[in-house]
């Protein structure tokens, strides 16, 4: 019966519509668009449940496919539907905007319903990036994204809040361009916007190259890969705590996302010629990002860094399955790279988003993000710098927590491509554990060298809540990831059989 | 039997639960009785299975838990493996970690963060469990990762101490490097075997013994000696080898009961451990072997010299954990796996005995761990200077006592070998014989012998203050349960090498465990000589380390017993080498300056100008500057005016017309 419902549209939908009712119970009762934006983010996140429960592991074909007639002249149709690599994104979506709407619940005085609003209605945009099967619908969404983000870090944001945005806004907003060009000329070769017939257009090696770069740009920086990363410390440092949760926790994701739904099968030939770059670009995220995080001051920005230099095992982990195939002769391992690079996207949904909360609730107490404001907080909040230590190693890719699951993976895979890939992704072990251990050890233990530190209150119900679910994910994903892998296979397998057919 | 091996894995994971997350509701004595209860059930329940598996010889069991994942046709699972290996391991761990719950009792009695040290100490026993019980290496990892994390978070326990929280990350991120080569080793046995499963591998290794790889382009790399040097990377890190030492002696800051229990008795034997479980790949790689054997081999030898200058006594039995980490390591290099398991085992129980005696101390002594304000302790503290007395025979290798059939073996097995860099070795465990019987018994005697340093400290500090009398300083022999486990341990210290070599050695307890090539058996050239435990411990009074020993103790006995002022003679006719080993070799200020502030300049330089100059500075504010100058030029155009408007319309026809007319 679920089944037959169009639930897709509802998830896209509910949040959006329901965050235009929010605007419309206005700042005069923020109390009563508190609730109502709570209400509707939990319906949302139910709504979207059956999308797991429902979903057949068995088949890589799209499912809950919805099929209308949007702008017919040009062939533009609202067409939605999800497969092992867009379901898991769809629920991390909506598992952390709930987060993210209860995280907002005291702290933000200012603008209330418009802020509870930005995020539902950004919430629906998000989903609707990964469900989009026509590729003009996906560019809308790809693009409207932007607005609400914009707006969340430029009305909520900090003192530099108008670089940041700006910057951010540029930054992707360049990048998308190309891709929109790319896409126009697909339609024109292939008289349609349909996503999957564009992963079956013959295409000649000069037009992959380019519509790969294309691609690249669009998707590298939202990612964000170095060297087009430098919004997002900018964007993090500016983003009201809210804002740096979904940005870490499922923004980024949707640059992964593209690299697997729209480069890899569309342009498997150009991709396994310019596998180098993605590869070498990811190796520096890892290294370079890794000592550029050690130094960082200022909290935000350290967890910002550490978010580029995770998110690199995502690309290197798609992209490897070339060196695997060229030093190998095999496709055995190229799916233990996709599936790592995959697992490491929800992992770090997880941990970042509960890193930033955890900065977060120091915020929100002490109005600093610097590190040297802090020092033996666990003498005063024992039970928030439990939470901050669970995380900090779940950030170092601790064994049985999310974390390890995709770097373990992504290592594995490199080691068949190549030794030297693996040992540079390896360094992330010593990297990622010196500069979250370093972050720890100064903001959690130590005497209590500052007075507002001293008189810190310990985490409150609400932010128990809200971290307690969060290292039950981290944890429960650590332990037995087995339920998402199994989602990811079928796709997983059929996207490695696809590219290793040359288009050419 | 599959719920018996669950229940040692879980009792002490719900013991940790409880006391961790409910401590503070359930208060003291509940959750020291609940942890204590679940390691309790861990440790008879090992037992049960020590009979069923050594006693009546059942078949070793090798089973999955259940599936982590499948990803690529590869299995990733949890399971067990119980064969005698493991369980000696078992049986070890869960016994000494009994007896240090039971003595911290008594030695964390007044901290405020009791509930928390036995949530930590248990969960460190729940990790260990998971490491050797593990079938594969993914658990193995999650395993070594786990008692690594339960390690840094008990070294920096006291997390108020700026030493405390400064060791703990030192030990992690040390530890982390030697795990940086350990996965890469399981990457590569992945890649080859494609499985993670320990049958599986050492089922299909000898297919590899003489498989080549090009790691650098152009040159050939021996397979089996590449992974074997890279897992035996990561037990340089966690079993303290040089160069990754350099944790140990700091990890020292953490409360005496974890030194005993995680770095000296259990969890710094797990790279030994580790390497006897891979016996059947590093069997195939002398390279390897012999790589292992030097490092081995310096570790006894080097680190054996700095345990002579230390005057904190922890720090004295540190030292010593790492020479005799070395002494196992070079029974590894040699191939006699068992001879390194068997010296594991009695290690773990003197060694336990001595840091569990040293706390002792350190509570008589009321919170202090300089040998020089002690001395005389034999009057106050009976039971802790006749156990500690055993425990220093034992490491020393007193004909009779445990450590003296493990140590032996290991020398005559370095002795009979013939591996690259056995001559070296050979010589650093000789000279190691007599290097630790002069820092043990140097210790000895400045603790429980000669003059009673603490009244003259005492009386300073009552000259110039206004504190009570000497009841403040009169050390005083610990409570039951400190001196309990240390009986408990001093017991096994004396009986169980005697007991146990003829079968861990010479019989079959490890056969088809351990896996040894011919040419390289030494523990079979050994068994050529041996007629009975009782013949081998005679047979070590005419032996070359007994002796070595014994003039260890002597001069000790001389220098600090009978002329004091000699110690003070020789250090500063010495000083150049006193210097090189107060300063431990450089290690610490090396890394410090090469990889710490390294690594920190590098960040920042990469930053300054990779970030910020080039890719913000240049490209992005570059070009919006570029597009800001453009447009501040080209903004003129639109000036509004009419006439400049229409001056460019007739200049544009002008050209237009010109063009169509001279084509």
């Amino acid at each position: 019966m679920l089944s037959e419902l169009p639930l897709l549209s509802l998830t896209i939908w509910t949040p959006i519509l329901g965050g235009i009712a929010v605007l419309f119970v206005g700042d005069d009762s923020p109390a009563k668009a508190r609730r109502l934006a709570l209400v509707v983010a939990v319906a949302t996140f139910v709504l979207s449940l059956p999308l797991w429960t429902g979903f057949d592991v068995t088949t890589a074909a799209m499912q809950f496919g919805e099929f209308w007639p949007w702008i017919s002249a040009f062939k533009i149709n609202y067409h939605l539907g999800v497969d092992g690599f867009s379901m898991p994104l769809v629920l991390l979506t909506t598992f952390i905007t709930v987060l993210v709407v209860i995280a907002g619940w005291e702290v933000v005085q200012y603008r209330v319903a418009q802020y509870m609003a930005a995020f539902l209605i950004m919430e629906g945009l998000m989903i609707g990036v990964f469900a989009a099967l026509d590729a003009i619908l996906f560019y809308v969404f790809f693009e409207a994204m932007l607005i609400p983000m914009f707006l969340v870090i430029g009305i909520w944001g900090g003192p530099r809040r108008v670089y940041a945005t700006i910057k951010f806004f540029l930054y992707t907003f360049f990048g998308s361009v190309f891709m929109l060009i790319a896409l126009l000329y697909m339609y024109f070769k292939s008289g349609s916007f349909e996503i999957l017939e564009f992963h079956q257009l013959k295409l000649g090696m000069t037009e992959q190259i380019l519509i790969f770069l294309s691609f690249m740009l669009a998707f590298a920086v939202k990612v964000p890969m170095f060297p087009v990363h430098t919004w997002l410390p900018d964007a993090h440092v500016e983003a009201p705590t809210g804002g740096s949760v979904v940005l870490a926790a499922i923004t980024l994701k949707i640059g992964g996302y593209g690299f697997v739904r729209f480069a890899l099968p569309i342009t498997p030939d150009a991709s396994a010629s310019l596998d180098w770059l993605i590869i070498g670009m990811s190796l520096i995220a890892v290294v370079y990002i890794g000592l550029v995080a050690l130094i960082q001051q200022d909290m935000k920005k350290l967890i910002a860094y550490s978010s580029i230099a995770h998110m690199g095992f995502v690309t290197l982990g798609f992209f490897v399955m070339f060196a695997i195939l060229r030093s190998t002769n095999s496709l055995s391992g190229a799916a233990l790279g996709i599936q790592g690079g995959m697992v490491q996207m929800v992992s770090h949904g997880f941990i970042s988003g509960a890193m930033f909360l955890c900065v977060g609730v120091l915020y929100d107490r002490v109005h600093s993000r610097q590190i040297q404001d802090y020092g033996g907080v666990a003498n005063t909040m024992p039970v928030f710098a439990s939470f901050m230590v669970l995380f900090g190693f779940a950030n170092a890719g601790l064994p049985g927590t999310s974390g390890f699951i995709g770097e373990f993976m992504v290592v594995l895979a490199s080691f068949k491509g190549s030794f030297w890939i693996a040992f540079l992704a390896a360094l992330t072990l010593i990297l990622g554990a010196a500069y979250t251990l370093w972050l720890i050890k100064r903001v959690v233990f130590g005497e209590v060298v500052h007075k507002h530190v001293a008189e810190l209150q310990d985490i409150n119900t609400r932010e128990f809540t809200i971290l307690l679910v969060l290292a039950v994910a981290v944890l429960g994903l650590g332990l037995w990831p087995q339920p998402l892998t199994d989602v990811l296979q079928a796709s997983v397998n059929n996207l490695v059989q696809h590219v290793a057919v040359s288009k050419l | 039997m599959q719920n018996i091996y669950l229940s040692i894995v879980i009792a002490p994971l719900v013991g940790a639960l409880i006391a961790g997350l409910f401590g503070k509701k359930i208060g003291r004595s509940a959750s020291h009785w609940v942890t204590i209860g679940g390691v309790g059930i861990s440790f008879f329940l090992s037992l049960l299975v020590f009979q069923h598996h050594v006693i009546q010889g059942a078949a070793a069991y090798n089973d999955t838990v259940y599936t982590w994942m499948v990803v690529d046709g590869i299995k990733f699972e949890v399971g067990f493996l119980i064969d005698n290996l493991t369980v000696m391991m078992m049986t070890v761990v869960t016994f000494v970690s009994l007896m240090v719950h039971i003595y911290t009792i008594g030695y964390m009695s007044d901290d405020s963060g009791y509930q928390r040290f036995f949530s930590y100490i248990s969960l460190f026993t729940f990790s260990m469990l998971m490491l050797v019980m593990s079938n594969n290496f993914l658990q193995l990892f999650f395993g070594w990762e786990a008692v690594g994390v339960v390690s840094y978070l008990l070294i920096g326990f006291w997390f108020k101490k700026p030493t405390a929280i400064y060791a703990n990350m030192k030990a992690f991120l040390v530890n982390r490097v030697g795990d940086f080569g350990f996965l890469l080793g399981i990457a590569g046995v992945l890649m080859y075997f494609n499985s993670l499963d320990y049958a599986d591998v050492f089922r299909a290794a000898p297919l590899f013994a003489t498989k080549t790889i090009e790691i650098i382009p152009g040159t050939e790399w021996s397979l089996m000696s590449v992974v074997c040097i890279l897992l035996f990377i990561g037990a340089m890190g966690k079993s303290a080898q040089i160069p990754l030492h350099v944790w140990l002696p700091d990890s020292m800051e953490g409360p005496t009961p974890i030194s005993a229990l995680i770095h000296a008795a259990t969890m710094v034997t797990a790279g030994i451990f580790m390497v006897s479980r891979m016996s059947p790949l590093f069997e195939l790689s002398t390279t390897a072997l012999s790589f292992v054997l030097v490092i081995g081999a310096l570790t006894a030898l080097f680190m054996g010299f700095l345990g002579i200058i230390q005057n904190d006594i922890k720090r004295v039995v540190a030292y010593s954990t790492l020479s005799q980490l070395g002494y196992m390591t070079v029974a590894l290099g040699v191939s006699a796996y068992s001879a390194a398991v068997f010296h594991l085992m009695t290690h773990a129980f003197f060694k336990a005995l001595l840091f569990l005696g040293a706390g002792s101390v350190i509570i008589g002594m009321h919170h202090e761990q300089d040998m020089r304000k002690m001395g005389g302790l034999r009057k106050y503290m009976p039971i802790t200077w006749i156990t500690s007395l055993v425990g220093s025979l034992a490491l020393i290798g007193f004909p009779g006592f445990s450590g003296f059939y493990s140590k032996d073996s290991i020398i005559e097995a370095v002795h009979a070998s013939n591996i690259a860099g056995s001559g070296f070795a050979y010589f650093a465990v000789i000279v190691g014989v007599f290097v630790t019987a002069f820092y043990s018994f140097r210790m000895y005697f400045l603790v429980f012998h000669g003059e009673e340093r603490f009244r003259h400290n005492h009386h300073h500090a009552e000259d110039s203050g206004i504190h009570g009398h000497d009841h403040a300083v009169t050390p005083h022999e610990s409570p039951w349960v400190v001196t309990i486990p240390l009986i408990m341990l001093a017991l096994p210290s004396v009986v169980i090498g005697g007991k146990t070599i003829g079968s861990i050695l010479f019989g079959d307890y490890f056969s088809g465990v351990i896996y040894v090539e011919h040419e390289h058996d030494t523990i079979a050239h050994i068994a050529e000589h041996f007629h009975g435990a009782f013949s081998f411990a005679m047979h070590g009074f005419i032996g070359l380390p007994f002796w070595l020993a014994m003039a260890g103790v002597g001069s000790a006995w001389f220098i600090y017993m009978k002329r004091p002022e000699l110690a003070d003679a020789f250090k500063s006719k010495l000083s150049p080498v006193y210097n090189l080993l107060e300063r431990k070799y450089g290690f610490d200020e090396f890394n410090q300056a090469v990889f710490a502030n390294g690594s920190v300049n590098l960040g920042k330089c990469l930053w300054k100008f990779g970030d910020a100059a080039l890719i913000d500075g240049v490209i992005v504010n570059g070009s919006a500057k570029v597009i800001g100058w453009v447009a501040s030029i080209v903004r003129h155009v639109q000036s509004g005016y009419l006439y400049h408007y229409a001056f460019a319309m007739i200049i544009g026809l002008l050209g237009m017309l010109t063009w169509i007319v001279v084509r």
